[in-house]
């Protein structure tokens, strides 16, 4: 991180520094379709869907770390950019607890209270 | 007045204190940034709104594997294996334009080209698959299903064959709506590539262009990863 920091930061590429830009890319290239062909495989599994639901959100988050991270330069901006892009994206937390909560709700309403 | 001028000086420091940029980017990365943060907001929004209704209509909801199992040239059932090679498709041509973005640092004008006629190529096969993908859901299978009293062959907006009208839906408007960035994406790494090719920035020795088109390059790809999960994994 330290290394490719260095590298980064700078606008122009040595060509050390795009040599070590180009594996880094290679690699984080192989993680995300491991991960894609890893999830495809398992959706298979009989692992119950509560846990297998878990298990895809996880990766997905894994995944949009190493787009964000290193494809979209954020690991290497500043920490005042990072904050800035990141920190909005506590209102989706909510917005997601809030929701799927009420959309329980609505499920129980329909079937558990109409049905009495 | 000098003196003055002096002691401001002294006491603002740090990133915040005047005098450089405390992000260190440029005004047009900000922009971008700034504008994927909306569209970020917008698709949480539909993808959220497609679980709240799931949640509610679960024992009517399909499941996605069932129903996205066709396979080109193929005529038996592989389930996730097209929209798979459609993520795949979509993953390499973010990596073809982070390629370009590099080349672009190292001033090799015939690398950037190279890589984003690639990264074009890529947008392009994406929107293809979606095109089958979408032909494929529309028309259903061929036994269909009975639906009061009439028989349903695939999905349109108000009625499908696979189970909650909502889940055609969202499928057409959450797909439709990523498919439209992506043709955005197209046109725009299209425009990028020309002006390059060109020498558009020859001059200024600078390839921001093309890391601002590709920021929202690989944006689109980051919400196909979400939509992929959310939509046919799950």
């Amino acid at each position: 991180m330290s290394e490719t920091t260095a590298i980064h930061t700078d606008a122009h590429h040595s060509d050390d520094g795009g040599r070590a830009m180009r594996k880094l890319i290679w690699k984080t290239f192989w993680i995300l379709l491991l991960i894609t062909v890893g999830e495809i495989f398992i959706a298979f599994t009989s692992i119950p869907h509560g846990v297998l639901k878990l298990i895809f959100i996880s990766l997905t988050i894994v995944k949009a770390y190493f787009i964000v991270g290193t494809f979209m330069h954020v690991n290497h901006e500043r920490k005042q950019l990072r904050f800035t892009i990141l920190l909005p994206f506590m209102l989706i937390i909510y917005f997601i607890a809030m929701l799927m909560a009420e959309g329980n709700y609505w499920h129980w309403v329909m079937n558990v209270l109409e049905g009495i | 007045m000098s003196i003055q001028a002096t002691a401001i000086h002294e006491t603002k420091s740090g990133y915040w204190g005047g005098g450089e940029s405390p992000y260190n980017v440029s005004w047009g990365k900000l922009y971008m940034w700034i504008f994927l943060i909306s569209d970020a907001f917008t698709f949480s929004s539909l993808l959220i709104a497609y679980g709240t209704l799931r949640h509610k209509f679960g024992d009517s909801w399909p499941i996605p594997g069932d129903v996205f199992h066709h396979f080109p040239f193929y005529h038996g059932e592989i389930k996730l294996a097209y929209v798979g090679l459609m993520t795949f498709i979509l993953i390499m041509s973010s990596v073809t334009m982070v390629l370009a973005v590099e080349a672009g640092h190292r001033n090799s004008k015939k690398e950037v080209v190279t890589w984003l006629f690639l990264t074009v190529i890529g947008g392009l096969m994406f929107l293809g698959s979606q095109a089958w993908e979408w032909y494929h859901f529309i028309t259903g299978t061929e036994e269909g299903k009975m639906i009061g009293g009439k028989l349903i062959h695939g999905a349109n907006l108000s009625i499908n064959e696979y189970g909650n009208p909502l889940f055609g839906d969202f499928f057409f408007f959450i797909t439709g709506f990523h498919g439209f960035h992506v043709f955005s994406g197209v046109v725009l790494n299209l425009i990028v590539l020309i002006l390059v090719a060109q020498g558009f920035n020859d001059k200024k020795k600078d390839y921001e262009l093309v890391e601002k088109v590709g920021l929202y390059w690989h944006f689109v790809d980051l919400v196909w990863v979400f939509v992929f999960t959310f939509f046919y994994l799950i």
